[in-house]
């Protein structure tokens, strides 16, 4: 920690003495400091997002397996033996198995992928960058939380591998069957180890968000007020607050879900005769894990949406050239959306028996949200219109992003509606609509940000051809997947089953699932494409050689292009006006910098 | 060996691929960073435009192949209604849907950048925004209002004449009982729960159970045009009661009754007709994951005629008889009318 000292917003940085740039190589990092236990939150922004992506190719693996079980039922497939040993013996996967495999999908999906990979990634990147900033206001939680996040992955990686194997009542784990061991296998050494982990992750995220608020409220540079951050600070200040409000309920739903599974409590379980015996518990209710399960759960479907919302909005801009449309309206509606987020929750929970009044109430608060998600479609819409769209590979993300959001919001009005959820409810209806809205759709907003940010975290950039490629098979691909489930949910075939040839209702669909599989695994391996183009990126990419490649007013393109520890070589910038400023700037340039005073008489947007 | 063999050749492919794609990146990119080449521009825009509009053949091909499979004959009054709204709700969502979709790949084509275009300075506009504010607010407040409307009649008091069955859920099949003759069902306590001759546990001490019938094969049989009650249990995890064809769910919670309510409109032997299906019949899924047998949890809904229904009735015998006093009491319950069992509208409780 010798060659950098940060404090606060205006500290002027040590490197000053050095001048220019070569100010770094004075001071050799040690390998471990610098790439490792590293409190740059440019670096842990990295570790963030290849952790993330090391994930993701096991969760979509993951994806691939099962969805071979769902559309041949009927065939073997010795692959999955090599894969999976003892569980698939025979080439066949073992319905225990596919439970595990499903239960596993989903936690690293949402938590490990689109919580930690996404605004792991970019709050860190993007928040001190974006507001002119050194660094998070305390870089060594920043590190912690991280670290927190990798144990927290090695404790759900070694869970794969116990003889029990991994958690196996989906990603919801709703007790009794979680909190049972007799209930299922994965509800043995599986489960601990499930609840180890995701209390690691909460801590994570604690972490990562209260540094993320404090260092976007507390340490902006000069002249940026909070009214010149780029949409993607606000969106991911409401990830934070969020994420922070959400992740401790959650956390005391698993503590009293510790407790029940080994202390004899009776939080959730109440009169129950499992493995042959009537077990002592009374007076618990298992709807109360639903309660504050859902109480993170539903707040974590806008912590995965917000940041890409937050990014695409800063892509389409920046690649039409144009200023955001409606940049109040979009802060109004993300203030909207958070609001809103927690008073919703209990929309997942419409045929638990929940009193039937309670769910009118729900309903109503679950609508009233589409009309935020409405106004945002609609600025989006304007933003592109009349604007002089360069089509980048980052442009195409966002682009898929609105189509993809589009098409999965409008289905949340038929789950939010409790008289029509009663039908669709843990049907296919319900996977199409979230794997579309906060799976695809999400990750079209993290890949916009990572084609965009790319140069800025390597200094390189990625391949286009390969992103083009990479976008046109997903985009096309999670249509072909999804859209087809629609109709499997509105024949009421429900979700999380191992073969549906015994249901003389639901057997109809035995091509379509193979159809949908084959589909799966074209854009799974898709993602290898874009895996290899980011890795071999790093190293092999074509080089940045202006710092501002793609002409954007905000701030991280002010730093040099490798920018060390601190950013800013010399004293961080100062802002005189909005981050959208895409105008003739009297120089040939089609945008005016955010550093770039306001000329004599030019009004302040 | 031939695994190591296909990893190689797929590592292979992925090399050259990758060669490729840099040489020709570098053959176009020579206009300086981050511009894109007017032709890639061009080339992007128009693949954009050929997406969407092989978009809307594949979803009318996926719409047509698959209409016929979709959505079940409602065989409930309340499935009726709940077609409608969900009728109006595609045709809102479906709208807008189409003119979002329309205008997004419309404006990425037509406003795609060339040398002569700049772009309009058009950071907001409040008039617009306020519009599209209001308008969502209106068709939600109106789609809200139907949903409610509906949500109240289905989770709303069942009719006094409805007949009352239970139903529980245990790893992994489902578990019907009847009031018998006198048309309560008695107290259980899982306490008692023996599976050898006890699966419910039947509380003895009630005479409320002495004459309750239970079918472990997970065979409900309703009668047609009568409501009927549904009190939903479960023995050990949470299981859910999905009936598709009656457009109703309910979860089966330990420790708690749930309830659904509904009144069938179509036997299984004209929906045997309607379907052209000889093997059809209505299905009880289990909608909520309970483990590993999750998906073989199965129970199947025979609507019949109250003919019909009594005649199964008559010969069904009480569970206490059957395992209790397996002498004296089949005898003394096949002397009671049928029709009196079925006939008895007392005021229907679980106690």
């Amino acid at each position: 920690m010798s060659d950098v000292i940060i404090q606060g917003t205006n500290v002027a940085h040590t490197h000053d003495a050095h001048g220019g740039h070569h100010g770094h190589e004075h001071h050799e990092q040690h390998f471990i400091t610098k790439y490792i236990f590293s409190q740059d939150h440019k670096v842990i922004a990295k570790q963030f997002l290849i952790t993330g992506i090391i994930w993701a190719i096991i969760g979509a693996l993951m994806s691939v397996f099962f969805r071979l079980q769902l559309g041949f039922p009927n065939e073997t497939f010795p692959i999955m033996e090599k894969f999976l040993g003892e569980w698939a013996k025979g080439g066949k996967l073992n319905p225990e198995f596919y439970y595990a495999l499903v239960t596993m999908h989903g936690t690293i999906l949402v938590f490990f992928v689109l919580t930690a990979g996404l605004s792991g990634t970019f709050a860190n990147l993007l928040i001190p960058l974006q507001i002119g900033a050194r660094d998070m206001a305390s870089p060594f939680m920043n590190m912690l939380s991280y670290w927190f996040f990798f144990l927290s992955s090695i404790i759900m990686f070694v869970s794969l591998f116990i003889q029990t194997g991994p958690a196996s009542g989906g990603w919801t784990t709703y007790p009794p069957l979680s909190a049972l061991k007799e209930a299922s296998l994965g509800s043995g050494l599986g489960m601990d180890l499930w609840l180890v982990s995701m209390a690691l992750f909460v801590v994570s995220s604690l972490l990562g968000g209260l540094n993320y608020i404090s260092t976007i409220l507390n340490m902006r540079t000069k002249g940026m007020t909070m009214t010149r951050m780029p949409l993607t600070i606000w969106a991911l200040l409401f990830t934070a607050i969020l994420g922070v409000l959400s992740f401790p309920v959650l956390f005391s739903g698993f503590v009293l879900l510790i407790f029940d599974r080994n202390f004899g409590t009776s939080f959730y379980l109440s009169e129950i005769f499992i493995g042959g015996k009537a077990l002592p518990h009374v007076g618990g209710s298992a709807i109360l894990y639903q309660h504050l399960f859902w109480f993170l759960g539903h707040p974590e479907v806008y912590i995965i949406m917000l940041p890409g919302m937050g990014m695409a909005s800063e892509v389409l801009s920046n690649h039409s050239r144009k200023p955001i449309f409606g940049y109040s309206a979009m802060i109004i509606s993300m203030i909207g959306i958070t609001v809103l987020a927690f008073v919703v929750w209990a929309h997942h929970m419409f045929v638990t028996g929940m009193s039937p009044f309670l769910g009118s109430i729900f309903v109503l608060l679950t609508l009233l949200i589409a009309v935020p998600s409405a106004v945002k479609v609609f600025n989006w819409l304007t933003t592109i219109w009349k604007g002089n769209i360069r089509f980048t590979v980052p442009m195409m993300f966002a682009i898929g992003f609105v189509s993809l959001f589009i098409s999965g919001g409008l289905t949340g009005l038929f789950l939010g509606n409790s008289a029509l959820d009663i039908h669709l409810h843990d049907t296919y209806f319900v996977i199409a609509h979230f794997h579309i809205v906060m799976g695809v759709s999400a990750f079209f907003g993290m890949f916009a940000g990572i084609y965009h940010w790319f140069p800025k975290m390597f200094g390189r950039f990625m391949n286009n051809t390969l992103g083009y490629i990479h976008f046109f098979i997903t985009l096309a691909g999670a249509y072909l997947i999804f859209w087809p489930m629609h109709y499997e949910g509105i024949a009421g075939m429900p979700r999380r089953y191992y073969d549906y040839s015994a249901w003389e209702s639901f057997k109809q669909f035995e091509s379509l699932n193979s159809f949908i599989s084959i589909a799966a695994v074209l854009v799974f391996f898709a993602q290898l494409i874009f895996v290899v183009n980011f890795f071999v990126s790093i190293f092999r990419g074509r080089k940045m050689t202006t710092q501002n490649p793609w002409g954007s007013p905000t701030l991280e393109w002010t730093t040099p292009i490798n920018p060390g520890h601190g950013n800013w070589e010399g004293d961080i910038p100062e802002v005189h006006r909005w981050p959208y400023d895409y105008k003739d700037d009297g120089n040939g340039n089609d945008f005016i910098s955010q550093t770039t005073p306001l000329k004599p008489g030019e009004e302040a947007h | 060996m031939s695994g190591f063999i296909s990893i190689l050749l797929t590592g292979l492919v992925f090399v050259i691929i990758y060669q490729i794609a840099k040489a020709s990146e570098y053959a176009t990119i020579l206009r300086g960073e981050g511009k894109i080449n007017a032709r890639v521009n061009r080339t992007m825009a128009l693949l954009l435009v050929l997406f969407f509009v092989l978009g809307l053949y594949g979803i009318w091909l996926c719409h047509d192949a698959m209409v016929d499979k979709m959505l079940p004959v409602s065989a409930s009054q309340h499935g009726v209604e709940y077609d409608s709204m969900l009728l109006v709700t595609l045709t809102v969502t479906g709208i807008v849907f189409f003119i979002t979709q329309t205008l997004l790949f419309w404006f990425a084509y037509r406003y795609q950048s060339t040398e002569k275009r700049t772009s309009f300075f058009f950071p907001h506009n409040n008039k617009l925004e306020l519009i599209w504010t209001t308008v969502p607010a209106i068709a939600m407040a109106v789609l809200v209002a139907i949903g409610l409307r509906n949500w109240g009649k289905m989770t709303g008091a069942a009719p006094k004449d409805a007949t009352v069955v239970e139903v529980v859920g245990k790893q992994f099949n489902w578990i019907v009982r009847y009031p018998g003759k006198d048309g309560v069902l008695g107290k259980r306590d899982f306490r008692k729960i023996n599976d050898a001759n006890n699966v419910l546990g039947l509380d003895w001490d009630d005479k409320d159970n002495k004459d309750d019938i239970i079918a472990q094969n997970g065979e409900l049989h309703l009668v047609v045009n009568k409501p009927v009650s549904i009190l939903i249990g479960s023995r050990d995890v949470i299981h859910d009661v999905g009936l598709p064809h009656f457009r109703m769910k309910m979860d089966a919670v330990p420790g708690i009754v749930t309830t659904m309510w509904f009144t069938p409109t179509i036997t299984t032997a004209k929906m045997k007709e309607i379907t052209g299906n000889k093997d059809f019949v209505y299905e009880i899924s289990c909608d909520q994951m309970c483990g590993k047998g999750h998906y073989s949890m199965r129970g199947t809904i025979i609507v019949e005629t109250q003919e019909e229904y009594d005649a199964w009735m008559a010969k069904q015998q009480a569970y206490y008889a059957a395992n209790n006093a397996p002498a004296a009491a089949p005898a003394a319950e096949g002397t009671t009318a049928p029709e009196q069992k079925t006939d008895s509208v007392k005021a229907i409780t679980m106690k």
